[in-house]
């Protein structure tokens, strides 16, 4: 009979990661879509190719970076130490900083497409009707691009909840801090234990299957309502 | 023109700059009322200039509206779009798909201090017919009920001056003539001036009381509508077929038995089809240089039966175009236009001061 409490406690960890990375790649991936939907300068799409380099990268090789950038003698040991500890590799912190990396295409590109094809228009009559920058903004761009937003949230969380490769090069394997979903499958198989296995991944299926099935139905629902 | 000039109540522009390869460098005044149409060919400059007047677009120059200066490129002033009063109208309705009607309407009027109204909610929406539209979404409306709703959400943000940007070039015919009559309802409920840009002579004619002209970023000529119509050496703005005057006539009465209106032009009879209008009331028509013939003594037996006495004040007449285009005045100040071949004017032996009298085949009757 498997340890039902030791099951637990990666799945309970992934839909943490999950769902802290998806807030925290809408507050970065929103600006930077706006700045590539709208900017005239012409490095924009230099830019966007960085954004998307962890669609073509191997995850290890994202993840050897980051473990750089993250350890003792990168910015992130840098900003570790401010709160007393000697890296971000090997934490959560740190590996919600990865997964915002590894996922950010998935959310930029939606939210991007989504302010590019509302246009310029309706945030010009917004401003004939006296809506500054900000307000038009939250008025109208965020509720005209809400099908963008939809599709990056549930992409971003789903490729978070999948991720593998960044994690193991950057985060171990701590059990409550940095061994999630795929990482304790792996090591189930590993240590030959298959019920374990078989329990994690068929729900990871379920749940897949849930994501997709879900988005599909409430990107048509929302295309059609009018809050 | 001086009425405008030294009342101190008026809407200066004064923009230049380089919009898609060509150079713009127009400078116009307007008053602070009515209705101004800035008249020109597609690609002569009129939109530019009601976005730069809005603020969407940037160009270099100087902006007032009455007392409030809104740019002035000299001294650093230039107000971001959202801070200008206007109400802006464009081609397309633009209304915000996620929004109702009603929320559409009140977007605006919820960014501006209910002090500044200039219209209340009810009474704009019962001016433009809304009553049954405003629990709709736009996508359940039809061109025109768009139209009508983004010039109610426009009138509903308080503005100091109505833009209009062409707002009947996208609709169908029956819708055209539900927003002309709207507009011709505002125009007499609301003492908001309003520029308006349009291509289309009929719709300037029926709607404006001041004319500026543009053509390739400059403005050829500015004044009330009337005289501006009757110039001749206006063709490349204006557009030969469509060259023509603007008269007001008097209603003297209504023949029933033939279904016509009776009018008098400076105290000269002529009909038109019924139109349903009071004897007494004027009426304002336009008639096309085009639709006039000239006849030196008063002709018979011919079916045309509106014929104005007058006397040639004006012949233009190339010797590279076939038609010559004659100014006739049939009473101080009223004048007729017509277009007839330079052999004509010559076998009639037509000079300046030749008695004459205008046969005129089709006049539009252009409301108020």
């Amino acid at each position: 009979m498997p340890d039902l409490a030791e099951l637990w406690s990666p799945i309970r960890l992934t839909l943490i990661l999950a769902t802290v990375t998806t807030l925290v790649l809408l507050i970065v991936a929103t600006p930077v879509a706006w700045w590539l939907a709208r900017s005239g300068a012409r490095w924009k799409e230099a830019v966007a190719a960085v954004v998307a380099l962890p669609l073509v990268l191997p995850p290890t090789v994202l993840g050897f970076y980051l473990l750089i950038l993250l350890g003792p003698d990168g910015p992130g040991g840098w900003i570790a130490s401010l709160g007393g500890a000697r890296s971000l590799a090997f934490t959560f912190t740190g590996l919600v900083i990865g997964s915002v990396v590894y996922s950010l295409p998935f959310v930029v590109q939606p939210i991007r497409n989504a302010f590019e094809a509302m246009g310029e228009r309706p945030l010009e009559v917004a401003a004939t009707l006296r809506a500054g920058p900000w307000d038009a903004f939250w008025s109208v761009a965020v509720p005209l691009a809400r099908r963008g937003f939809l599709t990056g949230a549930m992409l971003g969380f789903a490729h978070t909840m999948g991720e593998f490769g960044v994690i193991l090069m950057i985060g171990g394997n701590i059990p409550g801090e940095t061994r999630v979903l795929s990482i304790a499958i792996y090591d189930y198989v590993e240590t030959l234990r298959w019920t374990e296995a078989h329990l994690l991944a068929g729900g990871m299926v379920v749940f897949a299957f849930a994501v997709i099935l879900a988005m599909l139905v409430l990107e048509k629902r929302v295309g059609r309502a009018r809050p | 023109m001086s009425r405008f000039l030294d009342a101190g109540d008026v809407i200066n522009a004064r923009f230049s700059g380089t919009v898609g390869g060509f150079a713009l460098d127009v400078a116009f005044t307007a008053p602070m009322q009515g209705i101004t149409a800035l008249f020109g060919p597609s690609g002569s400059g009129k939109t530019t200039m009601l976005r730069a007047v809005a603020g969407l677009a940037r160009l270099a120059g100087r902006l007032t509206i009455g007392d409030e200066v809104w740019q002035d490129d000299a001294t650093g002033i230039h107000q971001p779009a959202h801070r200008r009063a206007v109400g802006y109208v464009f081609q397309e309705a633009s209304l915000f798909p996620h929004l109702s009607v009603r929320r559409n309407l009140l977007y605006g009027a919820r960014r501006v201090g209910s002090g500044d109204t200039v219209v209340g909610f009810d009474e704009a929406v019962s001016l433009l017919g809304l009553e049954r539209l405003l629990e709709r979404g736009p996508e359940r409306l039809s061109g025109g009920e768009r139209q009508r709703v983004a010039i109610g959400r426009a009138l509903l943000s308080a503005p100091k001056l109505l833009l209009m940007d062409e707002p009947l070039s996208a609709l169908d015919e029956a819708s055209r003539a539900e927003i002309l009559a709207t507009f011709e309802r505002l125009h007499a409920a609301l003492p908001i001036p309003t520029l308006y840009v349009s291509h289309d002579l009929a719709e300037v004619a029926r709607l404006a009381d001041r004319l500026v002209v543009l053509s390739a970023g400059r403005v050829v000529a500015e004044g009330d509508v009337g005289p501006i119509m009757e110039r001749l050496d206006l063709e490349p703005a204006t557009g030969r077929f469509e060259a023509g005057v603007v008269l007001t006539a008097t209603v003297t009465g209504q023949d029933d038995a033939y279904q016509l209106t009776r009018l008098g032009v400076a105290g000269q009879p002529i009909s038109i089809p019924r139109i349903a209008v009071a004897p007494g009331e004027q009426v304002r028509l336009r008639i096309r240089a085009r639709d006039v013939a000239l006849a030196t003594r008063p002709p018979e037996g011919i079916s045309i039966r509106n014929r104005l006495a007058g006397h040639i004040v004006e012949i233009v007449a190339l010797d590279t175009a076939p038609y010559a285009e004659i100014l006739i005045e049939i009473a101080d100040g009223v004048r007729l236009r017509s277009r007839v071949t330079r052999e004509s004017v010559d076998d009639l032996g037509l000079t300046l001061g030749t008695p004459v009298f205008a046969l005129v085949k089709t006049i539009s009757f252009d409301g108020r």
